[in-house]
């Protein structure tokens, strides 16, 4: 028996002496707990959404609604522009996703391959851009704006996606820098002896070998930017040209004058707004952690 | 034609620039520029409707002596950090451990975990507002149950562990949880199996092992929460809206009147864009700071095993 063999057999002892059936118990009392404080909000609100005008406000409250009240849905629904506010997000995420996924996959294409003066000092600067706060550039970013009359537009919101601006381009070029640099060289090497241009390997070679860390990347940029609060807030002012997050403000002042509870709107909408991210966890799961576990550089 | 000796190189350089050119671009123009601006705006009295005019130091004067809420916004703030920072860094840690042992269901409990860090920040605030609704709210109701009177949540002596609260059910079981739990899959089985062999029990283990295995992730992580907890602003701005005229005069008085919610006020509610860039740039210098004290400090609890941080 190998020295090897013998430490496995010992570490398989004890691992049967570690998981005996009263520490599986422990364990998942524990994770219950935590499961508890992590997944009952949303139950919460769920139900909540579901009760109707009387219900919400009565004392005791009660867990399960007593009729279950889908019209409040139509109602948050149609209660504000929900509609547009539903397709304002997805416009300002749809091209996000675009603008971010191209716009990084370039720039890390041009760290990871090429050399140029200047170029570890821009990198320095680019892993600077990681932590600096947007607070500082927050107030010239909406005079700009103002002057290019893009205030109360979605361009705002859009067009800086493109060049891959701030932490969140910061951390997508960081993260496709890593996944081009896994690419061996002499796939490019051998492409440019053919005479192969620069465009061509980005294209053909580059962009599908890294095709799983751009799936990471969009979905990462999709949850960002739908879920992006203070550049709407700042950026748009008529209440049709809103996002959701912002939008949803106006729920939460809902009968606020007559002392009505309206928290049943509130939560069916807050529940509306969460969909989409939620549901795009659950197919990119995947990614999601495994981009993650690539850098672990976002907060 | 003087450099034609260094033509591939420079094809190379000017090709590079060209694929490097959408970023440079933007940071040129929505973030460099933005900063030196803001930069040059603290040193002036500024009204969007009206020119910049020049100050001097006056805003940071006034910031310093003058402003009865700097002080303590920033008092706050730190508070707020102070609590939420251990809070998050053992919170993930202890998730990140439970979910490293042999759990039955694991994936769903980590599912679960990571949930909230893909909800919106926004919506989070709200489901968290009703439900520590102090008059209608299920905690306060379950609370009552076993005896004990629920606090108001929003009050001035709660408001500030109440954002607690809803910030790490944000941020506790998301990417930071994921981080550790990678970490702790990094750690060689042989360093276990060889500390168990000299008889050392779980808990030395975890504190010999992998706590230094672990130390730069947890570093990492620390970097990162704190500067997220500084800039604090979403949760509080959702629980204290609904007033009109300023953030301040919410429901919960200036009790989570932080500094970036202030710095907010005065930009887009006050319109003095002047006095707020020197905020920000107090803010940013904050940041640098600290961030590097941290880096100072880590050098004697950081372990970092060989060649192991190549990326």
């Amino acid at each position: 028996m190998t020295v090897e063999q013998r430490i496995d057999q010992v570490s398989a002892q004890n691992r049967i002496k570690f998981a005996p059936i009263l520490y599986q118990l422990l364990l998942q009392g524990i994770a219950l707990i935590f499961t508890i404080f992590f997944f009952g909000p949303f139950l919460w609100t769920i139900f909540s959404s579901f009760k109707n005008i009387q219900e919400i406000a009565a004392f005791p409250p009660t867990l399960l609604p007593k009729v279950w009240e889908w019209q409040n849905y139509v109602q948050a629904w149609t209660q504000q522009p929900f509609d547009r506010w539903t397709l304002n997000s997805l416009v300002v995420a749809f091209f996000a996703v675009i603008g971010l996924t191209l716009s990084s996959a370039t720039t890390a294409f041009a760290f990871a391959r090429f050399r140029f003066p200047g170029r570890d000092a821009l990198f320095l600067v680019l892993m600077g851009t990681l932590i600096l706060p947007r607070e500082i550039t927050l107030i010239p970013l909406f005079i700009l704006f103002k002057n290019l009359k893009w205030l109360d537009t979605l361009l705002p919101l859009i067009v800086p996606n493109f060049l891959a601006v701030g932490s969140n381009g910061a951390f997508f070029i960081f993260l496709l820098r890593q996944a081009i640099m896994t690419i061996p060289r002499e796939y490019d090497e051998a492409a440019k002896v053919d005479g192969a241009s620069s465009w061509w390997i980005f294209w053909q070679i580059i962009w599908p070998l890294s095709s799983s860390t751009l799936i990471t990347v969009a979905v990462f940029a999709f949850l960002f930017n739908w879920n992006e609060f203070l550049y709407p807030l700042v950026f748009l002012s008529n209440k049709a040209n809103f996002t959701l997050p912002v939008g949803l403000r106006f729920y939460q002042t809902l009968g606020m004058d007559t002392r009505v509870s309206y928290e049943h709107l509130l939560m069916a909408a807050s529940v509306l707004a969460s969909l989409p991210p939620i549901i795009l966890f659950f197919i990119g799961q995947r990614y999601l952690i495994r981009g993650t576990l690539l850098s672990g550089l976002k907060g | 034609m003087r450099r034609f000796r260094w033509r591939p190189a420079t094809r190379e350089a000017l090709e590079g620039y060209l694929w490097l050119s959408p970023w440079l671009i933007g940071f040129l123009i929505f973030t460099l520029g933005p900063v030196i601006a803001s930069l040059y705006l603290s040193f002036t009295a500024y009204h969007p409707a009206r020119t910049p005019e020049w100050v001097g130091l006056e805003n940071y004067i006034y910031a310093f002596t003058k402003d009865e809420q700097f002080w303590p916004s920033l008092g706050r703030t730190f508070y707020y950090a102070v609590l939420l920072v251990p809070l998050a860094m053992a919170g993930s840690l202890a998730l990140a451990l439970l979910l490293n042992q042999p759990l039955k269901a694991n994936s769903l409990y980590r599912t679960a975990y990571f949930l909230p860090y893909v909800t919106p920040v926004v919506a989070a605030a709200l489901l968290w507002g009703w439900i520590l609704n102090p008059r209608l709210g299920i905690l306060n109701y379950a609370l009552s149950l076993v005896g004990i009177q629920g606090p108001s949540w929003l009050s001035a002596q709660w408001a500030i562990p109440t954002v607690v609260i809803i910030s790490l059910w944000t941020l506790m079981g998301g990417s930071r949880m994921i981080v550790v739990l990678a970490a702790l899959k990094n750690v060689p089985e042989e360093l276990y199996e060889a500390a168990r062999i000299d008889g050392a029990g779980p808990w030395r283990c975890f504190w010999h092992i992998t706590l230094p295995m672990i130390s730069p992730t947890l570093f990492f992580n620390l970097i990162v929460t704190f500067i997220a907890a500084l800039k604090v602003f979403e949760i509080a701005y959702m629980l204290t809206i609904g007033q009109q005229g300023g953030i301040a005069s919410g429901s919960a008085g200036f009790s989570i009147y932080f500094y970036v919610v202030k710095l907010f006020d005065h930009a887009f509610n006050f319109f003095e864009m002047g006095y707020a860039s020197a905020m920000a740039w107090i803010f940013l210098v904050l940041v640098l700071f600290f961030t590097a004290i941290q880096f100072k400090w880590s050098s004697s609890w950081v372990y970092y095993a060989g060649e192991d941080r190549s990326s």
